[in-house]
């Protein structure tokens, strides 16, 4: 009964959404990368360097949406490292990507060190408040669930409707699709298939960076040590999950805040029976389940991790 | 195609010209100063061995790679020849020049339509501008006989459906001149009839075309004229009227070559047996449906159909890679409990693998360690757990002798052999070893007429000794002068075998596109 209780509060959902949202960054960044055929786990460490790059603008005094461009642009740089790393040169993108996550990791918490070397507790800045929508902010449930969120979350559900507008209307999307599939029919057509696959991977990667930049601008108001905590590493699970679609991307996504906020409810109800470890495994093996579900069907870009040189085929 | 401009060049003028192209990959002369001149209007085959050149000159033509020596000029608006900008494939469509390759460039996730318009709108475009590029699609499909569903995803389209796209992507462009790479390696002979009447319809609008191949008998039927490579250099060039075929062909080979006859052989006893034997999930293309088939000794059972059709199944169970879902499938007498290759290959069954690359050769390993990898753990090579190197080693260079496989020697890695090279060794593995059964797949797919010849001589030998030979393969001029019985292959289903000498090309082809033998008669 409590857990029905759960699941029609309005305050789960809310939760569930505020936790979706770097997520969805996340997933529609890694999807525009694997969409091109190159994989990104520099994922985990470019949310790591924009969650500082965008506190830290803000904290220096620059206003939070010059905080959240900042992140952006950090995020396309990492990006670029990895693009120019396997694209045209063709390394693995398996290691270039974990290279690029400890990089990225490492440098942020040198900049933030360096920075701030004599603080103890992490200071604070004021972040992103909830947009409060008149009227609209008043319908019962839907108001609290959707109109509580802060200016990212909006800019994060536009973001899903800008990709998929992109990928299936626009040239340029007909060509992402291309080249992630075969990258020779892009090439044959006489466009440029490293400059397409160069391009992916620094737009995905900035939507990664504005994924990090809303832990630190607006689910909190301070950076720590290890706050991305393998978020970027589920995006790339909920990628497959996705099947490489936003609209699903969206879906996972939500589907996944959706078991963490419920993970946190759960351990109040039956909280002492079971150590706390148990619930907070809790989204992460039914995220597993879900994609073993899907996963079997998925239907993977066919050129992904596939390096590409001009006249070789 | 004729489009807009009243300035086009006249019928028999040159469209094109490559001019004293030199082309070099390292110590390698891919190609060493080629002329060619392309008239409007006609087709020029373009015919030459694997390796002679052809493909890299037409690279060099679409900006794939840059010449190193030599011009490419290209008929302009007024049909003045001007100097082609070098290595930009851009420049070479924005000059009406439009390749299908031999490895289709489609994007299967797209349908046929968006494979068609991609790359022709401005990139920044903020939407697709579908309807015109329908209209002059479908006044294209009109004007040229081409037809084909536009917005079926493109991996659920047949080859002959693909090739079709392809035309229609260069067309779509306003290609001038069209260059085939193979064009008629994959489809039926039908479709390669289908396939020339569009040309034909397409060169009697302007459009020249270069067809590149390596079999004469196809370029006969299309060609005006046919210019052969041989070793990157131009060695002739005559009209198909005067065309003299085997003079043609020493061009070619630059030697004379044998031709493979099979002498009446002695049918021994039934080695390998199939009764109604399915295998793999129904639904999947190339899955098998009740297939029967008899190989007895000293016997050639061939296997004709496109690619695709099962072939790869019926091998991967003859081979014991497969498990049949129904049916009986009998080896050497015995119905057969343990599908396991190593079983198989150890009662005497010798596989040549379709892919030689990928399921041939491993390599990362030496030539002597690929010779002996099928019998490593026989005595002979190997003892409590050691490899026996001396052993080995005699073997691989017994084996290197006896096959003629050029190679730097038994520890050469075996990704350095040539693709004649590779399957020399692999004949030299699995039939030095006297095998009661020879499963050929696709055993002279893009060799030489050298080795063709070589594979074929063996498989003879193999006959002559009393094995039976299973023969899978594309080539119907191969399946016709090996093979004692035909069998055709197509859906999952086999026909029974018919006695070669009563069989014709064209009611194989009628089977190999799935019509009954008796409508195909």
């Amino acid at each position: 009964m409590e857990i029905l209780e759960i699941l029609i509060s309005a305050n789960f959902w809310a939760a569930a959404i505020r936790i979706a949202t770097p997520l969805i960054f996340g997933v529609l960044g890694a999807l525009v990368c694997e969409r091109a055929g190159v994989l990104n786990l520099g994922i985990e460490g470019i949310f790591v360097a924009g969650a500082m790059a965008g506190w830290l603008a803000v904290y220096l005094g620059l206003p939070l949406w010059a905080g959240v461009a900042i992140a952006a642009i950090v995020g396309g740089a990492f990006g670029l490292i990895h693009a120019g790393l396997t694209v045209p040169l063709g390394l693995s993108q398996h290691v270039s990507g974990i290279g690029v996550t400890m990089l990225a990791t490492s440098l942020s918490y040198f900049v933030y060190r360096t920075a701030l070397p004599n603080v103890s507790s992490p200071p604070r800045i004021v972040p992103f408040q909830p947009v409060d929508v008149p009227v609209l902010s008043d319908i019962p449930f839907l108001g609290p669930v959707l109109f509580s969120q802060t200016p990212l979350t909006w800019l994060a559900f536009a973001m899903v409707l800008v990709v998929a507008w992109l990928l299936y209307r626009t040239p340029l999307g007909l060509a992402l699709r291309a080249v992630g599939d075969n990258p020779a029919s892009v090439d044959a057509q006489g466009m440029s298939v490293t400059s397409l696959r160069i391009g992916a991977v620094v737009a995905g990667s900035a939507l990664m960076g504005i994924g990090g930049a809303f832990l630190t601008m607006s689910a909190f108001d301070a950076f720590f040590f290890g706050m991305v905590n393998g978020r970027g590493w589920i995006c790339i699970a909920l990628t497959v999950f996705a099947s490489w679609r936003p609209g699903k991307a969206l879906l996972g996504a939500i589907l996944f805040g959706a078991f963490d906020a419920f993970q946190v409810r759960l351990q109040t109800v039956i909280g002492s029976a079971l150590p706390s470890q148990i619930f907070l495994m809790l989204p992460y093996v039914l995220s597993i389940l879900a994609l073993v579900l899907v996963a079997r069907r998925a239907d993977y870009p066919r050129a992904l991790l596939q390096p590409w040189f001009q006249g070789q085929r | 195609m004729t489009h807009g401009t009243a300035a086009e060049p006249a019928a028999g003028e040159a469209v094109l010209s490559l001019r004293g192209i030199t082309k070099r990959f390292g110590s390698l002369v891919a190609n060493e100063a080629v002329d060619l001149d392309v008239r409007r209007g006609e087709v020029v085959a373009l015919l030459g061995e694997n390796g002679a050149g052809k493909t890299t000159l037409m690279n060099i033509l679409f900006g794939h790679y840059v010449a190193d020596e030599g011009d490419v000029l290209v008929a302009g608006e007024g049909g003045d020849l001007q100097e082609l900008d070098a290595g930009s494939p851009r420049a070479a469509l924005a000059a009406g020049i439009g390749m299908v390759h031999q490895h289709f460039t489609l994007a299967e996730n797209l349908s046929g339509f968006e494979n068609i318009i991609l790359g022709t709108q401005g990139l920044l475009d903020l939407s697709v501008s579908r309807r015109g590029a329908r209209r002059k699609l479908e006044a294209l499909m009109r004007e040229a006989g081409l037809d084909v569903a536009l917005d079926r995803q493109v991996s659920r389209l047949s080859v002959g459906e693909k090739q079709r796209i392809e035309i229609l992507k260069a067309l779509y462009r306003d290609a001038r001149i069209l260059v085939m790479d193979e064009p008629t390696a994959v489809l039926t002979p039908q479709e390669v009839e289908r396939l020339f009447e569009t040309l034909r319809r397409l060169t009697s609008g302007g459009l020249s075309v270069i067809f590149i191949a390596h079999k004469l008998s196809e370029v006969l039927a299309i060609a005006d004229r046919i210019v052969v490579l041989r070793g990157g250099r131009k060695v002739g060039e005559t009209a198909r009227s005067v065309a003299d075929r085997r003079l043609i062909a020493e061009m070619m080979v630059g030697r004379h070559v044998p031709t493979t006859r099979r002498e009446p052989g002695r049918r021994g006893g039934v080695l390998l047996e199939l009764r109604d034997v399915s295998s793999g999930e129904p639904s999947d293309r190339g899955a098998l449906t009740e297939v029967s088939l008899a190989v007895a000794a000293g016997e050639i059972i061939g296997i004709a159909g496109v690619s695709g059709n099962g072939q790869s199944r019926l091998s991967a169970l003859v081979a014991g890679l497969a498990r049949p879902r129904g049916g009986v499938l009998r080896l050497f007498g015995s119905e057969v409990s343990h599908h396991d290759p190593r079983r198989f290959a150890a009662a005497g069954v010798a596989r040549i693998p379709e892919d030689r690359h990928h399921d041939g050769i491993i390599g990362g390993m030496t030539v002597a360690e690929n010779v002996v990898v099928e019998e490593i753990r026989a005595k002979d090579y190997s003892r409590w757990g050691f490899l026996r190197k001396k052993a080995i080693r005699s073997r691989a260079e017994a084996a290197i002798r006896g096959y003629d496989v050029r190679c730097q020697g038994p520890d050469a890695p075996a990704r350095q052999l040539s693709g004649g090279n590779m399957q020399k060794l692999i004949l030299a593995r699995v039939l030095d070893r006297a095998p009661r059964l020879v499963l050929a797949n696709q055993p002279t797919r893009g060799l030489d007429v050298g080795a063709q010849s070589e594979v074929h001589r063996r498989l003879l030998e193999a006959r002559a000794r009393g094995a039976g030979v299973l023969l899978i393969s594309e080539d119907l001029d191969e399946l016709l002068s090996l093979s004692d019985r035909v069998a055709v292959m197509h859906g999952g289903r086999l026909s029974e075998a018919i006695e070669t000498e009563r069989v014709g090309r064209t009611t194989l082809g009628l089977m190999m596109a799935g019509h009954g033998r008796e409508e195909a008669a």
